[in-house]
């Protein structure tokens, strides 16, 4: 049994895809609830493997994972999954789009009406109920879906790359946002990211990743106070937390180079 | 409105062509007038035939709406499917009318029936071909958004699926009504019947070219044309209906 306190925990876990090479090998980790955990690594790592095997969208091959003390399959409802594209359904407009989790799952229009407005009040995008998704810049569709996600009020909110398309300026306030929530909110979660400034601005810990294939290098915990906010950029223990997780990175690309 | 500047400009042309030609050949391009009094001259009769003509085409667009998106439901269910009937599809629509059309006769007896299966015939592999690609083509996350939420098979085509392949099929369809006057006017040519209420404007174009009545030949020319626009505009108002508030075709640029 995983300890009460875990909320996720990986046991030795591997995945390989058919006969393939593995893609993840070894990986433990226990995630404490409310926690937000980042996995940085360079491309084919398999970081959004690791994601897709906790919302039970693929089996591990190998270790055990437990979500919620149960399997990732069992748990599916306690998950929320965000991804790199916006993924709206260019048919409905925001409001229908927000709902689409909760009317796939029978909920009555009342219940969702109401969840919708909260998870929209949360990304700042009340009042747009109505609006097509083509006429959303790219930051709003991203808030939609983020939206999108919050209605199922879940545990686990599992997010991949959800800011990788914007542009700075944009992914920067809605970094912000998502600290704002998550304060307001507490679920765990878990974000895949290329950028090594956005996990450390957003974790509690950051897991380095190496490919071929993909392990947890290093693991950095963050122990930057909060409320974090546009301020927490500026400051000095930030930074420094930036470049170490830069230079963790670095040593664990060359050792895969290397070998 | 430049449109209708072209139009006046044609029939000018039209026209002077016709005098230009030798008296003893100007009855091979009569005047738009003459056209337009055949066309009175002629009026009962071929507005019987357009009628006729208009029925075995809507009758056989109809079915081809109908069992092209059954069928394309049903193909887009598994390659395993799509891969054992797509040869038999194509060979469907690679046998030339003509050819199937004494068949039709046999199976369905001339007249209506059998133009209105040539009709359908005609529609079908446009609207199943542009229908399925659709079904197929739906993006991958939306999918996995879908598997996520633990939609049911039932949901995934019926919320998903279905809608996302509403461009893909409306394509299929503008092609099948420009294809629906064509294949009704060709079936009737060559299944049309004079019995019952008589036969549609393929059969009537017949009649007028063994008599030699080409003003009233042109006459069914320029039905078959007005008909063809009719139905391509019917789709492109109904697409506009069901795409329009989405669908980026239609998003206002200001390029």
């Amino acid at each position: 049994m995983p300890p009460a306190s875990a909320i996720v925990e990986f046991r030795g876990v591997a995945k390989k895809f058919g006969d393939g090479p593995p893609v993840l090998a070894d990986i433990t980790l226990t995630a404490r609830p409310g926690e937000l955990i980042s996995f940085v690594g360079p491309s084919g790592c398999g970081k959004s493997t690791l994601l897709r095997l906790i919302a039970g969208l693929t089996g591990v091959s190998d270790g055990v994972l437990t979500v919620d003390g149960r399997t990732p399959e069992q748990a599916a409802a306690e998950l929320a999954f965000v991804f790199q594209e916006p993924t709206l359904l260019p048919w409905l407009n925001v409001a229908r789009n927000v709902e689409v989790p909760q009317t796939l799952r029978g909920v009555p229009a009342a219940e969702r009406a109401v969840s919708r407005a909260r998870a929209l009040a949360l990304v700042g995008l009340a009042g747009r109920e109505a609006a097509w998704p083509r006429q959303l810049s790219g930051g709003q569709k991203m808030r939609v879906s983020l939206a999108r996600a919050l209605t199922l009020a879940p545990k686990i909110l599992l997010l991949d790359e959800p800011f990788g398309a914007l542009d700075e300026l944009t992914r920067g306030r809605l970094q912000e946002e998502l600290l704002a929530i998550r304060a307001q909110q507490g679920w765990t979660a878990f974000f895949v990211t290329h950028s090594v400034a956005e996990a450390v601005l957003l974790s509690d810990r950051v897991f380095v990743m190496a490919a071929s294939p993909g392990r947890l290098r290093a693991e950095i915990a963050v122990p930057l106070a909060y409320p974090r906010t546009a301020e927490t950029r500026l400051a000095r223990d930030y930074q420094d937390l930036v470049v170490e997780v830069s230079r963790r990175l670095r040593v664990a690309e060359t050792a895969a180079t290397a070998a | 409105m430049v449109a209708l500047l072209a139009g006046a400009l044609l029939v000018a042309l039209w026209t002077a062509a016709h005098y230009g030609l030798s008296d003893d050949r100007r009855y091979l391009l009569p005047t738009p007038l003459a056209v337009l009094e055949a066309l009175g001259a002629n009026a009962p009769v071929l507005a019987r035939a357009t009628c006729n003509t208009l029925e075995g085409a809507l009758l056989g667009f109809g079915l081809a709406l109908a069992f092209g998106g059954l069928a394309a439901l049903v193909l887009s269910l598994s390659p395993l499917v799509r891969a054992g009937l797509s040869p038999y599809l194509m060979l469907l629509q690679l046998t030339p009318v003509p050819v199937l059309a004494p068949l039709f006769v046999l199976w369905a007896g001339p007249g209506l029936r059998s133009v209105a299966l040539i009709t359908f015939l005609v529609c079908f592999f446009p609207l199943v071909v542009n229908t399925t690609q659709g079904l197929v083509s739906t993006d991958r996350q939306l999918v996995e958004l879908f598997r996520m939420c633990r939609a049911s098979r039932w949901q995934e085509i019926w919320r998903l699926r279905v809608p996302a392949a509403l461009p893909y099929f409306f394509t299929g369809l503008r092609i099948a009504a420009i294809l629906a006057p064509i294949g009704a006017v060709i079936g009737d040519y060559s299944a049309g019947s004079s019995a019952g209420d008589g036969g549609g404007l393929g059969f009537q174009a017949l009649i007028y070219s063994s008599q030699a009545k080409y003003p009233a030949l042109f006459a069914v020319v320029a039905i078959t044309g007005a008909l063809g626009f009719l139905f391509s505009g019917g789709v492109l108002l109904l697409s506009r209906l069901a795409l329009g508030h989405w669908h980026e075709s239609y998003a206002r640029r200001d390029v």
